[in-house]
């Protein structure tokens, strides 16, 4: 890649300005209340934007992207349907809980409604995954500015080694996440967020405009791709006859109801933000806010996807080496060979290459596979000229920056509150504690440079955890739902409903297998019982699972304990509580009304693309 | 908190929209606008950049003067306006 000296001015100047929010937030930073709850003080807007971007990490930009370029329109459905109608009920239904309850993390608001074990089980799963995801955001960071040759031009002029670019890019991240988080706590988490998400609107808007230039408009793009390609819900009826290869109950279910609510209300990575707002009225206002972009982000990241296969010429883009080598002899391959990866491309997209050998890898049918992630920083290559293109690389950096500060501080405050303060130093003094969070936060980074350079040894590390992480996941709205909605629900029952949950998930899964799989990672590690037509599938059923085992055992084990007096539940149970005053608001500021509106977008939005 | 966001992010995407629409200026007319299907693409975008970052700097600073109003009761927000001045 050849960048030139304003391309490095632009991502300079980026990272002088986040640096410098972290120097300005620090002397705000007083009491662990401003460190880890931003104080309580900020607006609505700024809070609902940060909400998305934290999410925005590096499974968002480059993985939708890939997934446009794999699936198509459909890819949509993970926003339209996986996730708005979810963050639509958080603002609505459970922010004046976690908001009005005082607890100052999510774990803290299960011990408030259930009890101890409930809230140290979550804790620790939690923190745990938070260190882990940080770290996978941090190794797919470094892997791409390998693979991408950002750095080479300066490693050549200074004459180091190519092979320490990996280390040096894990570190600059590891460094300035952990200055701005170090210094500004949530309250520069969240200020950095909004300005990466107006960067990453920033840098990919004018590549879709130019894409799409090219291409011919949306009707040229249309034209140029498999008829598929251009309907979201198109074959949605059957398993067979969709690309994504799951059929619409699978879909609803599955991705509608148990996967996105699970995360969207009840992961502290993103509620966080919310809860950092300054008051319940904009606590609930900050889902509805970030619902909008939300909604409208599939033609900033899953457009670009599009675009890479319908872009004509296949010139010489990335594509994965093991070791970046200058100069290299070029060797012309022999006609009808695997090792020439140029041949196999599809648009922008480069066919996927082995490292140790350099051949393409192709799948069981002998097929050649694509490597879809490189359709977004391949789409930046071709189609910006330097300048804009560091704006372009600075927006996939500041991407992966969003989603790793969004894990770490969401593992501080637990670590703090949940797991330091609860267990092992109480009755502390709050600037002991403040302490705690900045060291907390060192202590996440150092983790997650582990979890960096464990992924970088262990081939199957990433997709293990990611595993592991939706086992953990995938009950867990079920507790939620009926700990906030049926006050019969007791500790003891969601405890347990919980662990099942997740053992029902670690089973289902060792019992199926995605057709044309192995048993293994995929699963049937325990006997293939059935077979599901996607690994899409398969997970949304799993999921599924997860969270009728939790629900029914919940149920059942709450009418057989002792329940709670109603007086101690006030403010935790939605038939306990007051009904947040709305009728000082104007009609159209009220909740229930911007959700109505916001449903009806997502509607039509689904009806232009079906 | 004391820091009105829209201050310094106002000021990043004005120093970056100067800077793109400048090397657009001086570039006109160049073969690296090839890639962008022929668009001044550096001083198209910088310009809108700049006026976005020139927006955001002065609805910051319109609502730091606004500040040492009295805040909302039940909220840390200042009356008629939902950001904050620095150093106040």
């Amino acid at each position: 890649m050849d960048l030139t000296f304003i391309d490095w001015l632009i991502m300079l100047l980026y990272f002088a300005f986040v640096l410098g929010i972290g120097f300005a937030l620090k002397r705000f930073m007083r009491t662990s209340k401003d460190f880890f709850q931003a104080g309580r003080s900020l607006p609505a807007w700024i809070c609902g934007l940060a909400f998305i971007s934290a999410n925005l990490g590096a499974q968002e930009v480059i993985g939708m992207g890939a997934s446009g370029a794999k699936y198509g329109i459909a890819t949509s459905h993970f926003y339209w349907i996986g996730a708005i109608p979810a963050m639509i009920f958080v603002g609505v239904f459970m922010m004046p809980f976690y908001y009005g309850s005082k607890a100052r993390s999510v774990p803290e608001f299960l011990r408030l409604r259930f009890d101890e074990k409930t809230r140290a089980y979550n804790a620790c799963s939690f923190a745990v995954m938070t260190v882990f995801s940080s770290g996978i955001s941090m190794y797919a960071m470094a892997r791409l500015i390998q693979t991408l040759h950002v750095f080479d031009s300066i490693f050549l002029k200074f004459n180091l080694p190519l092979g320490w670019i990996f280390h040096f890019a894990i570190i600059i991240s590891a460094v300035i996440v952990l200055g701005y988080i170090f210094l500004g706590g949530l309250t520069s988490a969240i200020y950095n967020e909004v300005l990466q998400f107006f960067l990453i609107v920033a840098g990919f808007l004018p590549l879709v405009w130019v894409g799409l230039k090219n291409v011919g408009g949306w009707s040229g793009l249309k034209a140029a791709l498999p008829p598929a390609y251009a309907h979201s819900w198109r074959g949605m009826t059957s398993a067979q006859t969709n690309p994504l290869g799951v059929e619409w109950f699978g879909l609803a279910m599955g991705l509608g109801f148990v996967l996105s609510f699970g995360y969207w209300c009840t992961d502290f990575l993103v509620i966080q933000t919310a809860m950092a707002s300054d008051s319940e009225e904009s606590a609930r206002r900050v889902p509805l806010i970030a619902a909008v972009p939300k909604m409208f982000f599939p033609f900033l990241v899953i457009l670009p996807g599009l675009i890479a296969i319908a872009t004509p010429t296949m010139t010489q883009h990335a594509m994965l080496q093991s070791a970046p080598t200058l100069n290299a002899p070029a060797t012309p391959a022999p006609a009808n060979d695997l090792s020439d990866p140029t041949k196999y491309g599809k648009g922008l997209i480069p066919a996927k290459v082995n490292p140790v050998t350099g051949q393409v890898m192709t799948d069981e049918k002998g097929k050649p596979l694509l490597d879809y992630d490189l359709a977004i920083p391949n789409m930046l290559l071709h189609y910006f000229p330097t300048g804009i293109l560091g704006l372009g690389l600075t927006a996939l950096l500041a991407s992966f920056m969003s989603g790793m500060a969004g894990n770490v501080t969401a593992f501080n405050t637990v670590w703090t509150y949940d797991l330091y303060q609860s267990y092992i130093h109480k009755n502390a003094s709050d600037s002991h504690y403040l302490k705690m969070g900045r060291w907390a936060t060192v202590g996440g980074i150092l983790l997650s440079m582990a979890t960096a350079y464990a992924a970088t040894s262990f081939n199957n590390i990433m997709d293990t955890l990611q595993l592991v992480f939706s086992f953990v996941n995938a009950p867990l709205f079920a507790t939620f739902l009926l700990g906030m909605f049926w006050k019969r629900t007791t500790g003891h029952a969601a405890f347990i409903g919980l662990v099942s949950g997740t053992v029902a998930a670690v089973i289902h899964h060792g019992l199926t297998l995605p057709a044309d799989a192995h048993p293994g990672i995929h699963g049937g590690w325990i006997a293939v019982t059935h077979s599901y037509p996607s690994e899409m599938a398969q997970n949304f059923w799993t999921a599924i699972w997860a969270f009728s085992t939790n629900f029914i055992l919940t149920v059942i084990i709450s009418l057989m304990t002792k329940p709670r007096p109603e007086n101690e539940l006030v403010g935790l149970v939605y038939s306990l509580t007051p009904k947040p005053v709305e009728h000082h608001m104007a009609w159209y500021a009220r909740p229930k009304v911007i959700a109505v509106g916001l449903l009806a977008l997502v509607v039509t939005l689904n009806l232009i693309f079906r | 908190m004391n820091l009105d966001l829209r201050i310094p992010m106002g000021l990043m995407f004005l120093i970056v929209g100067v800077i793109m629409s400048l090397f657009g200026f001086f570039t006109r007319g160049s073969v690296i606008y090839e890639r962008s299907v022929g668009m001044n693409i550096n001083l198209i975008w910088g310009l809108i950049m700049f006026a976005f970052g020139l927006m955001m700097f002065l609805l910051g600073r319109a609502s730091d003067k606004r500040a040492a109003a009295e805040p909302i009761e039940g909220t840390n927000r200042p009356l008629g306006g939902r950001g904050h001045g620095i150093g106040h």
